[in-house]
């Protein structure tokens, strides 16, 4: 069995906080899970859920308070274990001064690599990031979304095995975004990790093989983002038109929502046939029926509703 | 031995002198035109002593403004940009880091002061001719000079690991000042009475730098010698206190954590 790409154990993470910073809130809560190699792995949550402060603990911005992790094999103590990740902070911020290009060639002189291979690698990275134009502009002239590449491409800079994206489509327009879905989808192909985190929970749905939603530091479940649709109730969706002076029957009007000639309704599943029955009797032309599973969205939405924290919720005292 | 702190430090003088802090030899070399031409017209005699005097504290002055202001953001401005992060996810120690900043502004502090030596030595030729062996001081009272910077530079380095800029500025100062009158400070609890005033003073005395030791500026100017045993001292002083002071940077920074 190969080793898993990432594997989270037990981690929770404490901060100080009021005056005398003897109370402790927690921001992760035991967290355990397992990203296998090759995987694109999602982690979703409101904010303060706790993914940026998964992703620093694994990157060793900051000390666990208690619990583990090992990335491929080797713990995030270990300074190796960055060769193996490529990181992309929230909202990036780089030295203002630098040119994407001078700034790739300054993270690049971590690594060992020559300055020869440094240039062409640097040089092809700006043009995967459609940087090529302006690689040679301060990054203090770069919009919000030029930045958010610059951070990609210093990301992907050492072709690391594991990638941990800090919300990777944040302030990318729709092309952007589709781009960076294209890097993530392209690297998977190459046998990269990626595990990331996101508020945009139809990217999520589109690229990850898993999701793990996070809720108030602690974990609150982790599937195929199938999976944790398919618990929920189903309904369906019928658009149809009905014949000129024709009206709605009576059983679906009180649903029915109009869209020019067209009609739209929604019905439980159980009842979905009835519903035919009545419209066809109505001469109705069904344009489409479409089964209404909830979304990612849906469940995040519910899950927040339901986490909303209550005053000191998570907090500890310290003796 | 990593080669991490390298990059760290040119990017740090890189950063120095993007940011446009070399234009103060602007101001240098302005004040010591303005020192040389005011100079021949009203010291007859001690033009030398003058511009000697001036050159040396306007190199010291400016050196420890620099070291201050820039030394107590090496590490909070990163943190606080948030542009440490993408950083320390690379391979580098945090003491690398430490390392690298720390040698970035020293090689910064010591092309502007090599800069404002060059000016001082031209204004002097101006004022009083051929260099004589004399002039030679000057080499060394600028060499203590820039000991006490290394000295400076890392105890503000060791302050921006944990305190804001505004309180690390008020500590170097503090401590920078209070060094400054070590031996007066030490001389004064002599003389009182109390002897826990006594005990104050020497442990003040023995715990800060002892910065009146690398001034020289007064013996340089009037020609007088310096002893090689001094400079071998304040070496090795300037070079203990820094190893000490990074050491223990490195201890609070590598616990951090980077919120």
């Amino acid at each position: 069995m190969s080793t898993p790409a990432i594997e989270i154990l037990g981690l929770t993470k404490d901060y100080p906080v009021g005056f005398w910073r003897k109370r402790m809130r927690r921001s992760l809560d035991d967290l355990s899970l397992t990203v296998e190699d090759g995987e694109i792995f999602g982690f979703l949550g409101p904010n303060g859920a706790g993914k940026t402060t998964t992703l620093k603990l694994l990157t060793g911005l900051i000390f666990p308070t208690c619990g583990t992790a090992r990335i491929r094999g080797r713990s995030i103590d270990d300074i190796d274990m960055h060769r193996q990740i490529g990181y992309l902070p929230e909202q990036p911020y780089f030295y203002d001064y630098l040119t994407a290009r001078e700034l790739l060639d300054y993270y690049a002189r971590f690594s060992p690599s020559s300055a020869i291979e440094r240039r062409g690698r640097i040089a092809h990275l700006l043009e995967r990031v459609g940087l090529a134009s302006a690689a040679d502009v301060q990054l203090r002239k770069y919009s919000k979304g030029m930045l958010q590449r610059v951070g990609i491409a210093q990301a992907i800079l050492d072709d690391p095995q594991v990638l941990l994206l800090d919300e990777p489509m944040s302030g990318l327009d729709p092309v952007g975004r589709r781009e960076v879905r294209d890097i993530i989808v392209e690297l998977r192909k190459q046998g990269r990790t990626i595990f990331f985190s996101t508020h945009i929970l139809s990217d999520a749905e589109m690229l990850c093989d898993r999701v793990a939603i996070l809720a108030g530091g602690k974990l609150q479940g982790v599937g195929a983002p199938g999976e944790i649709m398919s618990l929920e109730v189903h309904a369906m969706d019928i658009l149809f038109e009905l014949p000129a002076g024709q009206d709605v029957p009576p059983a679906l009007s009180e649903n029915v929502t109009k869209i020019g000639a067209r009609c739209r309704v929604e019905v439980p599943e159980s009842e979905l046939y009835a519903a035919l029955d009545q419209l066809r009797r109505s001469q109705a032309r069904l344009l489409s029926i479409s089964p209404i599973r909830p979304t990612l969205e849906d469940y995040f939405l519910r899950l927040v509703q339901d986490e909303k924290p209550r005053p000191n919720q998570a907090e500890v005292t310290v003796r | 031995m990593s080669r991490a702190p390298v990059p760290v430090a040119v990017n740090t003088f890189r950063e120095a002198i993007r940011d446009r802090v070399l234009y103060n030899l602007i101001f240098f070399a302005l004040l010591m035109i303005g020192a040389a031409i005011l100079v021949g017209q009203i010291s007859i005699g001690i033009d030398r002593l003058v511009i000697v005097n001036l050159g040396l504290s306007a190199i010291s002055l400016i050196g420890l403004v620099m070291a201050i202001f820039i030394g107590v953001g090496l590490v909070s401005k990163e943190m606080e940009r948030r542009t440490l992060y993408s950083l320390l996810a690379r391979p580098i120690r945090r003491w690398e880091f430490l390392l690298g900043k720390y040698g970035g502004l020293l090689l910064t502090l010591v092309v502007n002061t090599g800069f404002m030596t060059l000016g001082l030595a031209a204004a002097l030729f101006y004022v009083s001719g051929p260099f004589v062996r004399t002039d030679a001081l000057i080499l060394v009272a600028v060499y203590f000079i820039l000991l006490a910077l290394a000295v400076v530079t890392a105890l503000a380095l060791f302050f921006s690991c944990f305190s804001s800029p505004m309180l690390s500025t008020l500590f170097t100062l503090g401590i920078y000042l209070t060094g400054c009158f070590a031996g007066d400070i030490r001389e004064f609890g002599d003389l009182t009475q109390s002897q826990g005033m006594k005990l104050m003073s020497r442990v003040v005395y023995y715990l800060v730098p002892n910065f009146h030791n690398f001034n020289v500026i007064a013996a340089a100017a009037h020609g007088e010698s310096i002893p090689l045993s001094l400079v071998g001292e304040n070496t090795l002083y300037a070079a203990l206190y820094v190893a000490l002071l990074l050491v223990a940077a490195s201890a609070v920074f590598s616990s951090r954590n980077l919120k």
